[in-house]
């Protein structure tokens, strides 16, 4: 796995923490341990997203920081093989 | 609205063609049971529902079904990558190739087209909620299913993880269920339709 493989499947794994608390608080919307960790995982994911657009291309398409080039379109759709 | 995000829920990598399999695993794309009956099911569902957490989860669960949609794309796709034409026709996916090519085209395995009537939307929300335990379980029975049919561990991987989701999914619902019939009646939740009827509930 390279470094930008590494970062995705670091990004899955809290997108995942983050899906799974929210569909949990979705029916707890008063645990106070899983709006916790919600927001610490909250963090962890928006800092790693951040290194990876700056790195290698934006998530969703405000990501996009370039004022020379559309990146959007140019860096691979994730149903291709990596 | 929706923001697509550029990454697969969980990832899909697989290394050789398999478009026998490809024509089986399709089910879960445009089957009777698969996820995109699930996120339509789901977000068709959650306007008429009387209580604003179960709008919530069935609008996250609805999307989280998008996200699965495009998986089990994903594993189509990857299985049915540069095929020659003497593998098309031994595996059995000529059928297939015939109408789409290698294009994704949501069918069952039978070949039937997706349909609407895969999925209900009663506007009652005992009903509907009741159907979405179901189809959580028929979906799981149905992944099992394509275990049994599958050796690739490339492919076995997320397909585990789809399955594993339809049992916490079905947990949510269950869960979602017991928030509705917490404010009907305990001496008869079905007195009234809690989606239609007003003053259905013993607290509003």
């Amino acid at each position: 796995m390279n470094e930008r493989e590494e970062l995705m499947m670091k990004i899955q794994k809290y997108d995942f923490t983050l899906k799974e608390l929210n569909l949990y608080l979705d029916t707890h919307p008063n645990c106070r341990r899983a709006l916790a960790m919600f927001n610490k995982y909250k963090k962890l994911k928006s800092d790693a997203e951040k290194e990876f657009a700056d790195a290698y291309g934006p998530l969703t398409p405000i990501q996009n920081n370039s004022a020379n080039h559309w990146h959007w379109v140019s860096d691979p759709w994730p149903w291709e093989r990596s | 609205m929706w923001i697509y995000d550029k990454k697969l829920q969980y990832p899909v990598n697989i290394k050789n063609p398999n478009p026998k399999l490809a024509k089986v695993i399709i089910s879960q794309l445009g089957g009777p049971d698969g996820e995109l009956a699930a996120s339509l099911r789901y977000l068709n569902q959650r306007y008429t529902m009387p209580s604003d957490k179960v709008k919530g989860l069935l609008t996250d669960i609805g999307t989280e079904e998008l996200a699965h949609v495009e998986m089990i794309s994903a594993i189509v796709y990857q299985l049915t990558r540069n095929l020659s034409i003497e593998q098309i026709k031994e595996s059995g996916f000529d059928t297939y190739f015939v109408d789409h090519t290698a294009g994704l085209y949501p069918i069952s395995a039978s070949g039937v087209p997706f349909t609407a009537s895969y999925f209900g939307v009663k506007g009652d929300a005992i009903t509907d909620l009741t159907e979405d335990m179901a189809a959580e379980q028929k979906a799981r029975t149905t992944y099992d299913n394509i275990l049994r049919l599958a050796d690739d561990p490339d492919v076995r991987d997320p397909i585990k993880f789809l399955r594993e989701r339809e049992i916490v999914h079905f947990q949510r619902f269950g869960e979602a269920l017991r928030i509705i019939q917490d404010n009907l009646s305990p001496r008869n939740f079905y007195a009234c339709n809690p989606s239609f009827d007003k003053k259905c509930g013993i607290r509003k």
